[in-house]
C-alpha cells in the first residue's frame, strides 16, 4: 500500500456517502408518496453533507491541493473506493430501500465506533454523522418491517431485493490493512453487530436471508461493478465538460 | 491591516448575533439555536465559531454569510467564521425561550427519546403546537427541512412540524 491509510479510509467513507447520496437523490420528484420523496431527499442531503467532510479530510491528508469537489467530480471509477453495495442500481422502491437498510445497519455502528478513533479528524466527522445515520436507520428499519410484513406484493418485492443484494454486504465489514490501520477499539465487533441487527430485523419483517454464503468484494480496492460508470458519467458530466464551472 | 473602527465588547457582539435569525425558522436566532459556540478576539479580528446543525443543511452557508454581514453592519470589517464539528450540535442547546417561540410559530419543540440516544423506532407522544393535544401521530421522521419531522394531530386534524431531537 502506497497511499496514507487515512487518505484511503476517508475516500472509502466519503465515496460510500457520495455514491449512495447521488443514487438516492434521483428519487426526488419520483417517490411513491410525497412523505417518502421528502425523506429520500433528506437522507441524500445528509449523505452529501457527510461526503463533503470525508472527502475534505481525504484531500487535506493527501496534501496535493485537491478539494472535496475535485475528488468527487474528477476521479474515474477505478479511483473510487466505495463498497459495491451502494453502487447497485435504484431498481424499484423496494430495492432502493433494501440497499439503504443494508447500508444503514452497517453505517450506524461503524460511525459509532469511529467516534472513538485515535485520529481526532475521523472521530469528529463520525461524531457528527452518527446522529444523522441514527435517523436513517430508524426510517429504513421501520419501512423494511412494514413492507416485508405487509401485503403479498410488498413482501415479494422486499424478499426479491434482499435476495439480490445480500451478497454485497460482506464487503462492508470485511476489514483489510487500510481498515486495520485506523486505530479504534471495537472495529472487529461490527460484523457481529451487523449480523445480529439485520437478522433480528428480517425476522420481524418475515423476510429470509439467502442461504448462499458467497460475498462479492472489490469496491474498496477500486474494482467496481458495471453500475458505477453510468452513475459517475451522470454525476460528473458538468465538471468534465466545463472544468471549474461554478454556480 | 484592518483596524476596528469601533471597539465592541464580546458581550456586545453576542447581542448583535442575537439579532441574526435562522434563515429557515426566522422566529429564533442562531444564538438561541446553539449554532454560535464562541466569540473571541484575535488581534484586530473577531473570530466567531459556529457549528453546523445537519452536515448537509443548506442553511449552514447562509448562516455564515448572515453572521458576517451582521458584524460588518455594526462597523467591524475584520470578521472570521470558524466551523467546529465537535462537540456535535444537539437540540439540547436550544434555549427555553426559543422553544416557546418555536411552539408559538407552529413547530413542536424537541423532546427526549431520540434515535440519536439509541431509542430506535420509538415514537414519543408530541404535543400538538396548535391545540396541545397528545393525540398525534408521526407521519415521517423527515420533514420540510433536515431538522424537522412531519406530524399530524388527530384531534384538531392539523398537520404540523416537529423539531426533532438530535
Amino acid at each position: 500500500m502506497t497511499a496514507d491509510p487515512i487518505f484511503e479510509f476517508a475516500l472509502r467513507m466519503g465515496d460510500n456517502c457520495l455514491v449512495l447520496g447521488q443514487s438516492v437523490s434521483a428519487w426526488c420528484g419520483h417517490a411513491p408518496i410525497l412523505e417518502e420523496d421528502i425523506a429520500l431527499a433528506n437522507v441524500a442531503l445528509d449523505l452529501i453533507g457527510q461526503t463533503r467532510m470525508w472527502l475534505g479530510l481525504a484531500g487535506e491528508v493527501e496534501g496535493k491541493g485537491r478539494s472535496a469537489d475535485d475528488l468527487a467530480f474528477l476521479r474515474d471509477a477505478r479511483a473510487f473506493r466505495n463498497c459495491l453495495l451502494v453502487e447497485q442500481p435504484n431498481g424499484d422502491f423496494g430495492q432502493t430501500l433494501m440497499r439503504q437498510f443494508l447500508f444503514d445497519a452497517w453505517h450506524h455502528p461503524m460511525l459509532k465506533t469511529l467516534a472513538g478513533a485515535t485520529d481526532v479528524r475521523i472521530a469528529e466527522i463520525a461524531e457528527k454523522s452518527v446522529k444523522e445515520a441514527a435517523y436513517h436507520l430508524d426510517r429504513s428499519t421501520d419501512l423494511i418491517v412494514r413492507l416485508g410484513d405487509g401485503s403479498d406484493e410488498s413482501h415479494h418485492r422486499m424478499q426479491a431485493a434482499l435476495d439480490g443484494l445480500w451478497s454485497y454486504t460482506g464487503e462492508l465489514y470485511a476489514a483489510d490493512a487500510t481498515d486495520e490501520a485506523i486505530v479504534v477499539a471495537g472495529l472487529s465487533d461490527i460484523e457481529e453487530q451487523y449480523k445480529d441487527y439485520t437478522s433480528k430485523t428480517f425476522d420481524e419483517a418475515t423476510l429470509t436471508i439467502p442461504d448462499a454464503t458467497f460475498m462479492h468484494k472489490g469496491g474498496k480496492a477500486g474494482l467496481h461493478t458495471e453500475a458505477l460508470g453510468p452513475l459517475l458519467a451522470d454525476m460528473q458530466i458538468l465538471q468534465r465538460s466545463h472544468p471549474g464551472a461554478q454556480w | 491591516m484592518a483596524t476596528l473602527a469601533i471597539n465592541p465588547s464580546i458581550k456586545e457582539i453576542w447581542s448583535w448575533l442575537e439579532g441574526v435569525p435562522d434563515p429557515e425558522i426566522p422566529v429564533v436566532s442562531v444564538v438561541e439555536l446553539g449554532i454560535v459556540r464562541d466569540v473571541v478576539r484575535d488581534g484586530d479580528s473577531i473570530v466567531i465559531t459556529v457549528t453546523p446543525t445537519y452536515s448537509g443543511c443548506p442553511a449552514t452557508a447562509v448562516i455564515a454569510i448572515d453572521i458576517e454581514q451582521a458584524i460588518r453592519r455594526h462597523g467591524v470589517d475584520d470578521v472570521r467564521i470558524n466551523t467546529q464539528l465537535s462537540p456535535a450540535w444537539t437540540t439540547d442547546w436550544i434555549t427555553d425561550g426559543a422553544r416557546e417561540k418555536l411552539k408559538a410559530y407552529g413547530i413542536a419543540p424537541p423532546v427526549e427519546d431520540t434515535p440519536c440516544a439509541g431509542a430506535l423506532r420509538v415514537r414519543t407522544p408530541i404535543n400538538c403546537p396548535l391545540c396541545n393535544s397528545t393525540n398525534t401521530e408521526c407521519i415521517s421522521q423527515f420533514g420540510s427541512t433536515p431538522c424537522k419531522a412531519h406530524y399530524r394531530c388527530k384531534d384538531c386534524l392539523e398537520p404540523f412540524d416537529y423539531f426533532k431531537s438530535f
